[in-house]
């Protein structure tokens, strides 16, 4: 925030009843400012303050947009800044509304829903005080002036002048009125929201400009790299310490709970260094018993013990009657493996702790600025408010920056060693020591009447990591008279962490796919079997015939292709997506050709952003589907880098991938992971129409397709 | 290990460090240089997020010795343009292509190479030729019509 002159509109106060303060800027006040959400300079230059992480979603764009709209503001002459880290003032509520307050978190593609009705609202303050200011100062009613990109225009006397114009002289009342909803903008006068608009962190990305906390470099730094439990939960003793410490650029060994840090004059040197480390690693930890082979046979045994009572999601009617009372009932299973969250940049941070002692500076890329400065404090012994978060743009989350260890990590390192420091987790250390997807186990029950009517369902989750299993497993959109969807959760003692669209990769996949199967058995087209189920809820029905339209369902693939169908929701927003695939005959690999995706996401603030996010989690959800799995042996992950752990690649996107954006008028929905639960469930059901046989573990490798092709 | 003096030339500067002779060019590039733009992915030349050019060629700088690069010409990210105005940057722009945006220095370095051999690259030779380089975020589709934009418009 270092703007010079120009007034700032600050909330000061939470809750319904915000309150306004003016600022005046110079050196003193500046730090009075920090509650501001826009800065307006006697330029005419404006600061819009970004409260959510940037780490390819283009919020940062979004919530900038919103602001904008509301102000007529002349988009050429906004800046973006991170916010301070002030949840209570930043932060945005679960819901929807207007209430100020509440979390920082950067996840479940809440933002732009979440901060929707809010930075709209602070947007129209800010132009009803240009507005006040130029009407005392012109002594013309209010009500005779209006706003254009950047001006307040009298039209009876024909006078204009400039938002910079107006901060020369302007004063921010105490209290600024609400702005009741009606005063807002209707979206058809939308000048920003739902048109295009370059992303403001794109030219940055081009240049190699863009700051993440990898690129931070502070004079008399030195770096770190950890040795880590290779068992979750294991603790290390070094055995060779004083060897380590005696090679010239060694700064120190540090001893941690959960492994040993070395720390060196230079990042070559503690890498190379720490392959000589000699470390015995306690034994008996609950993770060593893990093996994930062998884990699905147990699930099998615990998902057949009908007494096995779990986390019941939903319970509706009587599912056990309906499975009696039908004419045919199908049970199958689905599968899938752990998988990573493989974010471009690996995990780092730097921490620069003042010579006294008494406070410090942090650079890093977080989902949880809060949670982050908070981790730092603790293991520093400082007060919050002693600790200084630099937010960073991220190279890639996905859930995984949601988690604060690495931050712990890195003060911990430099409150040992009283030196500015860089800590780096190779790719290894950030695949072995992450913390992943689930695996899990899906037994799918069904029951159908004599007019093919499901009348029993019944979502049997079987795995580890709790409530990460449960997310996506209800159908909201499927009408199941009788239904019970449960989680039965079994505890490896390994890590597991939410994982973009969290649950719902897994739990569409199987939902997904089982519909498929029972529509088969049935005779009845896909499309037509959801839409019958789907009847009550119209605007999933037209998200579903809109892609069928698209991928022209009716008409059937040739040349060896076949299409499959999918229909997913996720953070309130309803996708749904036909892909064509072939298979190799030769490598047995699946090859997705073209991808047809409808999104109903309410009301769409940047469209080619919301486009550009659907390519997006359709790729990384096909490269879950087709490539990754993490696999553990006695606790140990077996998988270290890209060769073993293969991400998707150019050769294996779609030739194309189409989306259509449903117009709508309803509040906006999440759309960062919504494109990603549908993906494998498609997939499947395109294999079996090519093949009549049922890939149902994930991931879809060629070993896997063989084994199906060959049962 | 013994440090050496080496002297490099990236983007067109002469650069004089004291390392061990076996040290990446990636972190003599980053972290003894300064220039940060060319970015750390996998150490084992996976991922391309490093992707320099050495003497035009797309290289890896993740696992090329410093001393393997004495004495040829080195361009990064940084050396491409000053102002965004290669014709791939621009096209990059124009078709919005990064998220997370951290491959991207890797991708159209990767770009550059070829479309300074082949100024007309089919389809699958962009394929083949950018396969190498990994999007986490999945903007292969958008790299596909960038560089297809720049051959137009370049």
């Amino acid at each position: 925030m270092k703007a010079t002159g120009g007034i700032t509109f600050a909330i000061a106060g939470y809750g319904l009843f915000s309150k306004f303060a003016f600022a005046k800027e110079n050196e003193k006040s500046q730090e009075k400012q920090i509650t501001a959400w826009v800065h307006l300079d006697t330029t005419g230059q404006i600061t819009i303050f970004n409260p959510a992480a940037e780490m390819g979603q283009g919020s940062m764009t979004a919530l900038a947009v919103l602001v904008a709209e509301e102000m007529d503001a002349d988009w050429s002459k906004v800046n973006i800044d991170y916010s301070p880290i002030e949840p209570g003032i930043y932060g945005r509520s679960w819901g929807r509304g207007r209430s100020r307050g509440g979390t920082m978190l950067t996840v479940g593609s809440y933002t732009v829903s979440g901060y929707y009705d809010n930075l709209r609202h602070a947007g129209a303050q800010v132009r009803y005080v240009l507005l006040h200011n130029v009407s005392q100062k012109w002594d013309v009613p209010l009500d005779q002036l209006r706003t254009s990109s950047g001006f307040v225009i009298h039209d009876a006397s024909n006078r204009k002048i400039s938002y910079g114009e107006i901060a020369t002289f302007a004063t921010v009342p105490a209290q600024i009125p609400e702005i009741p909803e009606d005063q807002l903008k209707s979206p058809e006068d939308f000048q920003s929201i739902g048109k295009y608009l370059p992303r403001y962190d794109v030219p940055a990305k081009v240049d190699g400009s863009a700051q993440y906390s990898m690129d931070v470099k502070l004079p008399d730094m030195v770096y770190a790299v950890i040795s880590r439990s290779p068992v979750h939960g294991s603790k290390p003793s070094i055995l060779n310490e004083n060897i380590i410490k005696e090679i010239p650029g060694i700064v120190d060994v540090v001893a941690l709970k959960h492994g040993i840090g070395i720390v060196a004059e230079s990042i070559e040197l503690a890498i190379d260094t720490r392959k000589k480390l000699e470390i015995k690693w306690s034994s008996r930890e609950k993770a060593e018993t893990h093996n994930s082979s062998t884990a699905y046979a147990d699930y099998e045994k615990i998902a057949s013990d009908r007494n096995q009572r779990g986390n019941v999601i939903v319970d509706k009617g009587n599912v056990d009657d309906g499975l009696v009372s039908a004419s045919k009932t199908y049970t199958y299973d689905y599968k899938n493996d752990y998988v990573y969250h493989a974010q471009m940049e690996p995990l780092n941070a730097v921490v620069s702790i003042a010579e006294d002692g008494a406070s410090a500076d942090v650079w890093v890329g977080t989902q949880g600025p809060a949670g982050a400065r908070s981790a730092a404090a603790n293991a520093l012994g400082l007060k919050t408010s002693k600790v200084k978060l630099h937010c960073c743009y991220l190279g890639g989350g996905f859930g995984r920056r949601s988690m604060s260890d690495y931050v712990s990590e890195a003060a911990l390192l430099a409150k040992a060693v009283k030196r500015p420091l860089k800590l780096i987790w190779t790719r290894e250390d950030d695949l072995q020591y992450g913390a992943f997807r689930p695996m899990s186990l899906q037994r799918m029950q069904a029951g159908v009447d004599k007019r093919g009517n499901v009348i029993a369902w019944q979502h049997d989750v079987v795995g580890t990591g709790g409530r990460l299993l449960a997310t996506g497993a209800s159908t909201n959109y499927y009408s199941f008279p009788n239904q019970k969807i449960q989680v039965i959760g079994v505890d490896h003692g390994v890590r597991t962490k939410h994982w973009r669209a969290v649950g719902h990769g897994p739990n569409k996949f199987a939902i997904e796919s089982f519909i498929d199967e029972i529509a088969a058995d049935q005779k009845l087209d896909p499309v037509t079997f959801r839409k019958n189920l789907m009847k009550d809820f119209p605007r999933a029905l037209k998200v579903l015939q809109t892609a069928a339209d698209m991928a022209d369902w009716d008409k059937k693939s040739s040349n060896g292709k076949a299409k499959g169908i999918a229909f997913g929701e996720r953070s309130g927003s309803l996708v749904a997506g036909v892909c064509e695939i072939s298979i190799d005959k030769v490598s047995s690999k699946i090859k997705v050709h073209r991808i047809w995706a409808a999104l109903d996401a309410g009301i769409v603030v940047q469209p080619d952003n919301a486009v550009a996010q659907m390519e997006g989690a359709i790729i990384f959800g096909m490269s879950s589907i087709l490539n990754e799995s993490i696999t553990f042996k006695n606790g140990i992950v077996q998988e270290s880098n890209f060769h073993d752990y293969p991400l998707l690649r150019m050769a294996d996107a779609p030739e194309s991938i189409e989306v259509k954006i449903i117009e709508s008028q309803e509040p906006p929905s999440g759309i960062g992971e919504a494109g990603l639960p549908w993906v494998g469930g498609a997939i499947a059901n395109a294999f079996a129409s090519l093949t009549g046989k049922r890939l149902q573990h994930l991931p879809f490798t060629p070993e896997k397709v063989r084994e199906v092709l060959e049962s | 290990m013994d440090k050496s003096t080496f002297v490099i030339h990236v983007n067109g500067q002469k650069h004089r460090v004291e390392v061990e002779s076996n040290t990446p060019l990636l972190w003599v590039i980053r972290e003894h240089i300064g220039l940060m733009g060319t970015k750390f992915g996998c150490g084992v030349a996976q991922c391309g997020a490093c992707t320099i050019h050495l003497n035009g060629n797309p290289v890896r700088s993740c696992v090329l010795p410093v001393s393997a690069a004495e004495g040829s010409e080195i361009t990064t990210i940084e050396g491409i343009s000053e102002d965004n105005s290669h014709p791939l940057q621009k096209a990059w722009i124009a078709e919005q292509v990064p998220q997370c945006g951290y491959c991207q220095s890797g991708q159209i370095m990767q770009a550059v190479a070829l479309l300074e051999k082949n100024k007309k690259p089919s389809r699958e030779e962009i394929i083949t030729h950018m396969n190498g380089v990994i999007c986490r975020c999945g903007t292969y589709v958008r790299i596909i019509k960038a560089i297809e934009r720049a051959t137009l418009e370049g």
